[in-house]
């Protein structure tokens, strides 16, 4: 038989049956909700990274999942960031809007982002390397944001970033203000 | 292992299904039902779940590789990953049976298990029944033994690097349909300009692309891995056929629609909290629950998982706390 058979949906279901799938965005957006039976709401650390992405700065860090070091930070994409970059691989997945991200390949990372130093550092202007191209992201692409490569964003149109990487000094924890409580 | 180390009965007369053991364990299947049956206190206990529900979270057990922790098929039976031993276990992890001392555990060498647990599914998987398939997509579990669905419940993971599509890494899914619900995603592609030279450096993928060729339900896949950092989206509907218990923290940022999760106590199963989750949404799976969810409409889960190989001792002996956040 074929993987995922169509066949076995019933003649009523496909016909009755249209699907909407829903993305939320920085200006629409739907928090859910915890009902605690035995337990605290702190345990969960639950956010919204709309929500969060709504009231942070532009390019903001702000940290939304902590597992030890590693981290899910949220972006506010807007306008266009400082330059980054990391001694290891970091990921973007835009949630919402259209960003570009610009990379250039660093002379001398070691200086920069040393093979010790975790999570992403910030360059004071326009990191010294060979241009490597640039990317241009709309909702759910995702980028490799290669080790030893610096990179910028810059939002064609706002939106909110989501960014997999490792604690670093940049990073923003504020959960008190973000989390249910 | 090889399949010769499988202990395994021939075929039921009547209904065609073969009967398999493990240890003291024994699992019989018939038209409806799956059954366990295990030595306690002088007797022997039995256990029964729908073939089907059995199937599906067997199907999980082994494609996730016996997971992170627990894997509970119901609130009796699981199996407990020690990462080249497994436990399987019947009541341990159920109050009322393992007070009463009906309860039963054994542990098995990984490779034991593992083809056990596959040759079950071989032999108890009948023709147009898919246990990665949404209800809606799949043909019937139930009746007696009629064919086998060796491609549905062989299909072949490629183990990703760094990130799908990159040179040398595991596949993208263009070969396969966007699923009848997700249908509305958009297919378009990311544009990346690389300089000459730096082709193979520069990557970007469509994620919910991807994701909504998905042909499987709960079944995570890595995109992308930041040393032990490991992105692990996946497609859900209906329901996980397990009750997974952590063993460690896990977390879940909801790409799409909306899941619901029920949430329990990892030791006795008794109820904790419960989550509604919808597009956006971030929140942690504390390492000492378990937890299952529910998703009427398709939707994309991101699971994070931390592969730091450590981690359940750690949580454990108590030196980290089961949950991420001090607040």
């Amino acid at each position: 038989m074929a993987l995922g058979n169509a066949k076995y949906l019933s003649a009523h279901w496909r016909r009755q049956m249209t699907y909407q799938t829903y993305f939320g965005s920085l200006d629409k957006f739907e928090k859910g909700t915890i009902e605690l039976i035995n337990d605290k709401a702190t345990n969960y650390a639950f956010s919204n990274i709309f929500e969060v992405a709504s009231r942070s700065r532009p390019y903001e860090k702000v940290v939304v999942g902590k597992n030890l070091q590693y981290v899910i930070e949220t972006l506010r994409a807007e306008g266009e960031s400082s330059w980054f970059a990391a001694s290891h691989d970091e990921f973007a997945i835009v949630m919402d809007g259209e960003v570009e991200v610009n990379f250039i390949k660093l002379d001398n990372p070691a200086t920069i982002v040393p093979p010790a130093k975790e999570g992403s550092v910030r360059i004071e202007g326009k990191p010294v390397g060979k241009k490597m191209g640039l990317v241009r992201l709309k909702r759910g692409h995702q980028a490799l944001l290669p080790a030893g490569a610096a990179y910028q964003f810059r939002a064609v149109q706002r939106g909110v970033l989501v960014l997999q990487t490792i604690l670093g000094d940049h990073s923003v924890e504020r959960w008190k203000e973000i989390c249910y409580q | 292992m090889s399949v010769l180390d499988v202990v395994a009965s021939g075929p039921d007369k009547v209904t065609g299904y073969r009967t398999f053991r493990l240890g003291s364990f024994e699992f019989t299947r018939d038209a409806y039902f799956a059954t366990l049956k295990w030595p306690a206190k002088g007797q022997t206990r039995t256990h029964q779940m729908p073939a089907d529900l059995f199937l599906r979270a067997l199907m999980r057990d082994v494609a996730w590789g016996f997971f992170y922790g627990w894997v509970n098929f119901d609130d009796v039976i699981g199996t407990r990953n020690h990462y080249g031993k497994v436990d399987l276990y019947a009541g341990a992890f159920n109050d009322n049976l393992r007070s009463a001392g009906v309860d039963h555990t054994e542990q098995f060498a990984t490779p034991l298990i593992m083809a056990t647990f596959k040759a079950i599914l071989r032999d108890w998987v009948n023709e147009g029944f898919d246990p990665f398939a949404a209800p809606e997509e799949t043909g019937s579990a139930f009746g007696a033994k009629h064919g086998d669905n060796l491609a549905a419940i062989e299909r072949f993971r490629i183990a990703t690097k760094r990130m799908p599509g990159l040179q040398g890494d595991s596949p993208l899914r263009d070969d396969l349909p966007v699923n009848r619900q997700f249908q509305d995603v958009a297919q378009d592609e990311p544009v990346v300009l690389a300089e000459p030279g730096f082709e193979k450096e520069l990557s970007a993928i469509n994620l919910f692309k991807y994701l909504s060729r998905s042909d499987v339900t709960w079944n995570p896949s890595v995109t992308s891995v930041c040393k032990q950092s490991l992105f692990c989206p996946t497609t859900e509907e209906f329901i996980l056929p397990v009750f997974h218990g952590n063993d460690r923290v896990e977390w879940f940022l909801q790409l799409s629609d909306q899941i619901v999760w029920d949430v329990g106590d990892k030791n006795s199963g008794s109820p904790r909290a419960r989550l509604t989750m919808k597009a956006g949404d971030i929140a942690a799976m504390p390492a000492d629950i378990r937890h299952q969810g529910y998703s009427t409409k398709r939707s994309m889960l991101l699971v994070w998982e931390n592969a730091t190989p450590d981690l359940p001792k750690r949580y454990e002996s108590g030196e980290l706390k089961p949950y991420p956040i001090e607040m």
